[in-house]
């Protein structure tokens, strides 16, 4: 019994404290394996645990609670299942999860809670293990985020697999009359050296009658089949044909369409409208005006805008009637919001507040006062939008007491549990059906445009709606990555060492203020072995909408630390790469990223003529990516033409999809290091579509290497690491040819 | 009523004149491989083959596409759609998948322009086609692999 010893282990450790949660502790532990109620299966099918399936024409299906968005999770997790299972890698595929807590995605939970990632002290230990209890005992939370997926999985779902072939090695051993340890399992088929073999299939019904095993013993890493081999992502020829179905494709039966046009001031409603000229065009069926919506989570958001909705026999129907709709609005609080005096007002409020203390190390005051040289700078970064490829949208249909609702979302969850409370039923009367998502990046987190559909589902009489948000709304109405201002100071000894780091910045506050500030996470958690430093963050809430955007605060800190860092190198006099690799004696890991990467981009040795390079280093997610840019700059406008990345995500499960994630990382960030900027004027979002929010484009992209570290670590994420480091590389990089120092995103020389 | 001919069959459809052909063919004829992304044509997302070339199908009345030969990411096919869609899975370029419908229609318009489209060509006939998921470094290498396969 390893798991209690280690539970012993801790609460011996937690000593008076301890007693405390020992009531809880003395419960009995929340397996994974099995859920409270049996998985549903088809009559050819056996559930074998909470996680697999089996047909009998072989087919293995795996539960998946994540939704797929691009990041290859599915893909991810149906090896691991594959792998304990031997299975085929062919035959399996993936169904969505329900909301049992076997399926909630606690490694996300967890991680967010305010912990520095080395801390290994009672009070860390004490509240995950208390906050785990919680999250372990509540439906409803498999949410997708935090890079978490395969973080969360990695030993349940290679449990489910090793539990499910034991089963269907028993059922084996007992048809042949032999003892389990005389088969052989490979690519879904047992086999006896008698020359008897079965498949899964074949002995799927039998298997599912067995008593399901708790302890399987998982493989070793030498034995592992898949888990780190490159595999193709299993649902990419359905999106080759056009087959594959996102939120916006789903199409059941007497489907009808809405358009809304939301108040352009952030937060504001319609006051009345006019819509005598609309209600007569054709196709039209009901028209409804909408109420904000607090679509926020976790005290994170703020209301969106209301509006009105037309109901229409088409989307072609529904918007061309709402052009014809006089509303008059009211525009509320957020109408004298200004972005560019609001970051002002960031700057000035730092001025005269210290914020909240995030990290205390030494006596940084001390340290600045006695320092021999001291540096300052301010940054700017801007909100931003998601601005996902699908346009949020959402299907809902309400008849006869129940709800069907067809959901891009990253949180199914919170999304049910929004349809319930909008249509005023239980949440066991909602189905939810979670399709693909076209891009998440946190947008979809949020439920606003769920709600917003499920009112329109009251005004159908029974048909489903499919609401469509334009690109416009999209882009006026969403939870932006919010803007922040941040102070940083260093100081040096005499000798040129640096002695003192402190950096405060001001924003919104990226969770509930009082419980999770997530604000500094990259700043206050960075591996610097600063010897005095303080990382503070100063809450300002404004009345603009804002949430998380892949990578959440990483986005901004990593800007600030990666770019301050370089500034402090050169302040130093020393270079880049060895100036860290200084301040990170004994860090193994993140060492070798910094200086593999150092390596493989020839770091160094000059850079072809009018180009330079510049290198970040960042931990977020549970993994370490560096990157180095190498970039030019023609009549002031910047070009990255190549990007060498190194990352240490522990086991990459599938390394292919690991490069893919931070090929993706690095486009994101760099469309927004480029280009990102929400400016906000009279609290209307100035920016529409992408002519004026500008994505990187095919001629702008870079070439991307990327090398992935061998380790035996368990799995980090992916999803979201590869994004922070690449603003900080790429601006240190046109300091590195310029001279000149840009703070402010995005990048710009005029 | 209009009479189009997509992927090859004559279909009628009973939508107004003036209704962008992507919604008569999502609302109308249930052909939702082709997607909605901006409705301003500046992303690509519901780019479709108007008599072989790569059009917005979010700008363009139906009534203008009636008579031509329409072919949508459900119709495409052909040696190059082949070698194409072989490319696509052989470099694993799709992520989220949303863009990849019109990324496919313009690359195969590409090449049957240019069948050995040098990067420049690349980034000319890719570059009004938005990836937020960031695969164009995978689509260069597709295009190139399924020129030279």
């Amino acid at each position: 019994m390893p798991k209690l010893k280690r539970r012993t282990f801790i609460l011996g450790t937690l000593g008076a404290a301890g007693a405390l949660v020992v009531g809880w502790a003395a419960l009995p532990a929340r397996q994974r394996l099995v859920g409270a109620a049996p998985l549903a299966a088809a009559p050819n099918q056996a559930a074998l645990n909470g996680w697999v399936k089996v047909s009998t024409d072989d087919a293995v299906t795996v539960m998946v609670p994540h939704a797929e968005m691009g990041q290859g999770t599915h893909t991810g997790l149906a090896m691991l299942v594959a792998d304990e299972m031997d299975a085929d890698f062919s035959r399996i595929r993936v169904e969505q999860a329900s909301y049992d807590a076997i399926y909630n995605n606690q490694a996300a939970l967890l991680d967010a809670l305010p912990f520095q990632p080395d801390d290994d002290g009672y009070v860390k230990r004490m509240t995950r293990h208390v906050a785990g209890r919680i999250v372990r005992e509540f439906p409803g939370l498999a949410g997708t985020g935090g890079s978490a997926s395969i973080k969360d999985l990695w030993l349940p779902l290679r449990q489910a697999g090793a539990s499910a072939r034991a089963m269907l090695v028993a059922a084996a051993a007992a048809q042949w009359k032999v003892s389990a340890s005389e088969l052989r399992v490979e690519a879904g088929r047992i086999a006896h050296a008698s020359g008897r073999s079965a498949t899964f299939g074949e002995l799927a019904l039998a298997a599912a009658t067995l008593p399901v095993p708790y302890d399987a013993p998982l493989k070793k890493p030498s034995q592992f089949q898949l888990i780190g081999k490159p595999a193709r992502r299993i649902e990419a020829p359905s999106k080759l044909d056009g087959s594959a179905r996102f939120g916006i494709d789903a199409l059941p039966d007497g489907l009808v369409y809405a358009s809304v046009a939301m108040c352009p001031t952030l937060g504001g409603k319609a006051k009345g409208y006019d819509a005598s000229a609309a209600r007569t065009l054709p196709g039209v069926r009901a028209i409804v005006a909408l109420e904000p919506v607090a679509g926020g989570i976790g005290g994170m958001g703020g209301a969106t805008s209301g509006g009105v909705a037309v109901i229409a026999d088409t989307p072609f129907h529904a918007t061309r009637a709402l052009e014809k709709i006089a509303i008059e609005w009211e525009h509320g609080a957020a109408a004298s919001v200004d972005s560019a005096t609001l970051l002002d007002d960031l700057s000035r409020a730092l001025d005269t507040q210290a914020g909240n203390t995030h990290l205390e190390r030494g006596d940084v005051d001390a340290a600045l006062a006695a320092a021999a040289r001291r540096i300052t700078a301010e940054y700017r970064v801007p909100f931003l939008a998601h601005a996902t490829m699908e346009p949020m949208n959402c299907t809902v249909r309400f008849k006869d007491g129940k709800a069907t609702a067809w959901i891009p979302t990253q949180a199914p969850g919170f999304a049910r549990d929004a349809v319930a409370q909008t249509l005023g039923i239980d949440a066991e009367n909602v189905e939810v059906v979670q399709t693909l998502l076209g891009g998440g990046f946190g947008r979809r987190y949020f439920t606003d445009f769920v709600v917003q559909a499920a009112t329109l589902a009251r005004a159908a009489n029974g048909a489903p709606v499919q609401l469509i948000w334009s690109r416009e709304a999209d882009m006026q109405h969403d939870y932006y990555r919010p803007a922040f201002v941040c102070r940083c100071e260093a100081g040096f000894d005499a000798q040129g060492s640096l002695v003192a780091w402190k950096t405060t910045s001001a924003g919104s506050s990226m969770g509930a203020p009082a419980m999770i500030d997530m604000s500094t996470d990259g700043a206050s958690n960075q591996a610097y072995a600063f010897p005095a430093a303080r990382v503070a963050h100063l809450p300002v809430e404004t009345p603009v909408s804002v949430g998380i955007w892949r990578s959440v605060a990483h986005s901004q800190n990593a800007f600030f630390v990666e770019s301050f860092v370089d500034e402090a190198a050169h302040a130093a006099g020393q270079d880049p790469v060895a100036f860290r690799a200084s301040l990170l004696a004994g860090n193994a890991r993140h060492l070798a990223v910094l200086h593999r990467a150092a390596e493989l981009a020839g770091w160094g040795t000059p850079a072809a003529p009018g180009r330079a390079h510049g290198i970040a280093l960042h931990r977020a997610f549970g993994s370490i990516v560096a990157q180095v840019a190498e970039v030019s700059v023609d009549a002031d406008r910047i070009r990255v033409h190549r990007v060498v990345c190194v990352v240490d995500c522990g086991v990459a499960v599938n390394p292919n999809h690991v490069k893919q994630q931070m090929e993706s990382g690095i486009v994101f960030g760099l469309s927004a290091a480029l280009h990102g900027e929400i400016t906000i004027e009279n609290g209307r979002v100035k920016q529409s579509n992408f002519h004026d929010y500008a994505p990187l484009r095919m001629n702008e992209c870079p070439a991307i290497e990327t090398d992935i570290v061998a380790s035996g670590e368990a799995p980090g994420g992916v999803g979201e690491p590869g994004t922070p480091p690449i603003a900080p590389a790429v601006a240190n990089a046109v300091f590195a040819l310029t001279g000149r120092r840009l703070r402010t995103l995005p990048l710009r020389l005029t | 009523m209009t009479t189009l001919n997509i992927n090859g069959r004559d279909v009628d459809v009973t939508a107004e004149p003036d209704t962008p052909l992507l919604w008569v063919l999502r609302a109308e004829l249930a052909l939702v491989g082709t997607k909605f992304g901006c409705g301003k044509a500046l992303c690509g997302a519901c780019t479709v083959h108007l008599d072989g070339a790569a059009v917005r199908s979010c700008v363009l009345p139906v009534a203008a596409a009636a008579g031509r030969r329409i072919t949508t990411i459900e119709g495409l096919a052909g040696r190059q759609a082949d070698a194409l869609r072989r490319a696509w899975l052989d470099v694993d370029v799709v992520q989220c998948g949303y863009c990849q419908s019109g990324q496919l229609m313009s690359a195969c318009a590409l090449l049957a322009q240019n069948p050995r489209p040098t990067d420049a060509d690349i980034d000319a006939a890719m570059s009004g086609n938005l990836c937020r998921c960031g695969t164009y470094p995978r689509i260069r290498a597709a295009i190139h692999a399924a020129a030279e396969g």
